[in-house]
Formats: structure tokens, sequence, C-alpha cells
């Protein structure tokens, strides 16, 4: 293998590696679609879950163009197997009630957001700079929408508070992984291609803080943070999300719209 | 009909102008020049090139869109091929002032230029009612019914409206 060939295959699996994370999370918001507790937020939920999947498109297109062997963007997308799935843990956790599903996008937004950021000024890829330029401002959306919700939840009612206590005892232990990158991301960030995701947690903490001292909430301590997805060692949900969401292309092959 | 003797700035004009009457599908009282998402219409090799950015990263009305303007410009005589544009993403602050005043007068109150949302958090950014005009309007929810809208309410004249989301 030539050293242009190793870049590109870094720069394949990290790119991978994102769209990953937005169509899995995208997947899971969709699950929302028409059982939500009230219809604007049945239209929020499904604009944001719109965002993450017009997101996973662009990077699994640019992903396959990458790899350029041949695989589309919907091969990428939908015919591999569990363990060849690179996204987080975090994203994979199944929707609970609405404060798990609001607070698990409120840590993954506040993430991608000076993700996306740092990426639109920065990057050395132009094609990631045209994604990542309108990325950022709609996950700024997602970041401010679910902030509110966490603090009227946080600072609500009995009712709400415990729930949303119970939603950051949950899954609080899953945001580590975001930080924790790969060996493709650390390849990017050394090129510049993408961010060092290490400096991105002031960032992060910075506005998860902000939004838990309004809602009245505490950030707690993570003992033992839990990770796996980077290297395709995904939780017992993950296989019930891609027989749902691999069922066209695997029932009827090569289908299309 | 253009011969290729004559292609040149004429036929790229004259592509230019077929191309840039679509309508929005979803937002149809502007165009696709209006909005800014037409970039550049060209003649390469006797085929008419058209420069398509699309708009925000889930809109579902960007492979409607491509076909329409290839339509179009195949209904006027040309060869046609769309090039999507990724770089510079596209923002609102493309969309021109008359497509500013086309949405305004459609019921839908055009996005503030420059306020790109950066991390205005919880901040609030003052929308006039494309009705009346009152700057005492609320917002119902970030998100309406299209992904390019949010949805607002006006508290002079009672008329919900939606809002063209800045990005």
């Amino acid at each position: 293998m030539t050293g242009v060939a190793i870049v590109h295959s870094h720069q394949f699996e990290a790119v991978l590696q994102l769209a990953d994370d937005h169509l899995i999370l995208g997947q899971r918001v969709s699950e929302w679609c028409g059982h939500a507790p009230m219809l604007e937020e049945d239209l929020g939920l499904a604009n944001m879950a719109l965002d993450l999947l017009g997101q996973s498109r662009a990077l699994y297109a640019y992903a396959a163009e990458i790899e350029d062997a041949g695989r589309s963007e919907d091969d990428l997308a939908f015919l591999r197997l569990e363990r060849q799935y690179l996204n987080c843990l975090l994203v994979e956790r199944p929707n609970g009630d609405f404060a798990h599903s609001i607070l698990r996008q409120l840590y993954f937004a506040a993430f991608m957001h000076p993700f996306w950021q740092w990426a639109s000024t920065n990057s050395t890829d132009e094609t990631l700079r045209g994604i990542a330029g309108k990325a950022e401002k709609e996950m700024a959306y997602h970041v401010r929408h679910c902030g509110e919700w966490v603090v009227r939840l946080g600072d609500g009612t009995g009712e709400s508070a415990a729930r949303i206590k119970a939603a950051v005892d949950a899954l609080h232990h899953y945001t580590d992984e975001l930080f924790q990158g790969s060996a493709a991301m650390a390849a990017c960030a050394e090129d510049a291609i993408l961010p060092d995701v290490e400096t991105l947690r002031p960032a992060w903490t910075a506005t998860i803080t902000n939004i838990f001292a309004q809602a009245l909430l505490e950030v707690p301590d993570v003992a033992h943070p839990q990770t796996g997805g980077r290297i395709g060692e995904h939780g017992e949900e993950m296989g019930h999300i891609l027989a749902e969401l691999q069922y066209m292309q695997r029932t009827f092959p090569n289908l299309q719209w | 009909m253009a011969s290729p003797a004559t292609t040149g700035t004429l036929d790229a004009a004259r592509a230019w102008a077929a191309a840039a009457a679509v309508p929005d599908p979803e937002v149809p009282c502007v165009t696709v020049a209006d909005l800014g998402i037409l970039r550049n219409v060209t003649i390469e090799d006797g085929v008419a090139v058209a420069y398509v950015t699309p708009t925000y990263s889930g809109c579902p009305a960007v492979l409607a869109i491509e076909l329409a303007v290839e339509a179009a410009l195949l209904n006027a005589g040309f060869e046609a091929r769309i090039e999507r544009v990724m770089t510079p993403a596209w923002t609102t602050d493309w969309i021109t002032p008359e497509g500013c005043e086309k949405l305004r007068a459609y019921g839908i109150a055009p996005p503030v230029k420059g306020s790109n949302s950066k991390m205005a958090l919880f901040g609030e950014t003052v929308i006039n009612c494309p009705r009346c005009g009152s700057s005492d309007t609320q917002k119902i929810s970030e998100f309406g019914s299209t992904a390019c809208k949010a949805h607002y309410t006006c508290k002079a004249c009672a008329e919900p409206f939606d809002y063209f989301k800045c990005i």
C-alpha cells in the first residue's frame, strides 16, 4: 500500500464513522415520528432527524468517493454488518422517554456543533468544509432546541425533573466516547482534515454545564465510561436498529425509489 | 433554437434565463435564482451545465430542484447536465433582496441577514410579522412545516406565520 492510499483509508474510515453516527441517530430520532408529546415537537423531532439523515447522506456519498471501490452511499449505509458500523454507543441508545431522547440529542449536538465549526473554517478538505458549513448551523438549532427542553424539564414539575435526572444517570457515561476518537480520526486531525476531538471537550463541557445549571441538574462524575462503538463493538440494541434499517435492501436487493 | 455555431455568451445567458425561472418546489413564490441555489450556468462543449447547491442538509427537494432545472434547460433546446456544488455551503444570506420581498408578500417572514445562529443559545432574534409588520411576535416552534422554516405567531394581528430559518 502506498502512503497516499493509507491517508485515504484513514480519511475513508473517519468520514464513515461520522456518517454512521448521523445515520444511526437519525434513524433513532425518526422513530419518534407520529409519537411526540405534541404536534410542534413531532415536527421538531422529524426535522432534526431529517438534518441528521441529510448530513449522513452527504458523508456516505463522500466516503464512497474516497474509497473509490464501486460501493455507493446506499451500499455503505444499508449493506454492512453490525461489527462494521463505527458509530458511538450514545447514538444507538434506545429512545426511552422524551427526556432521554432530548438529552441524547443535546449531548450529541453539543459535540458536533464545535466539531463542524472547526471543520468549516479549518479543514484542509474542501468537501468537508462544505458539509461542515451547513451542518454547523443546523446543529446550533439542535443545541438550542434541546437545551431549552432540558431546562424546562429540569426546572419543571417534580415528574419532569425526575425523568430528566434519570436520563442523565442513564446516558452521561456514554458521552466520554465522543472524545476518544479513533486511529483514523487521529490521523485526520494530524492532517488538519478534521479536528482533534479531545480539543472539543471544553466547548462541550461549557455548553452542558451552562444548560445543566439552569436546569438544576448536576453534571455527574463518570467512573466507568462506556465505549466500544468506534471499533464496532455495539450494544444489543444495534442489531435491532439494523434489522429495521436494512430490511428493505436485504429483502429486495438493489431496490431504488 | 440555438445552433452550435452560436454557442457563447448569448447561449449562456439564454440558458441562465431558462434555468433561473424554475420555481422552488416547496416555496413556489420564489425561483431557484431568487434563493441563490442556482450558482451558475455555463456552456461546456455544447452542453448547458447548471451548478446547483443544496440548501439544508436534509432538504428532500434537492433532487426535485435538480430535475426541474434540467427539464427547463431541455425545454429551452439545450443538452443539459447538473453539477451539485457543496462548497461553499449555501447560506440564507444568498437569498436576493427581491427573493426576500417575494417571501414576505407570500406570507413567509424572510430570514434576518447575518443572524447565522452561530451559537446564540437561548438568544432571540426579532422577527417581523409578514402580514402586518408588527415586531410583537412569538416563536411557537423552532421547526416548522419544512426543513427550512420555523413557526411563529403574531400577537398584534393574531395570524400564525412561517419564518425562513437562517443558516
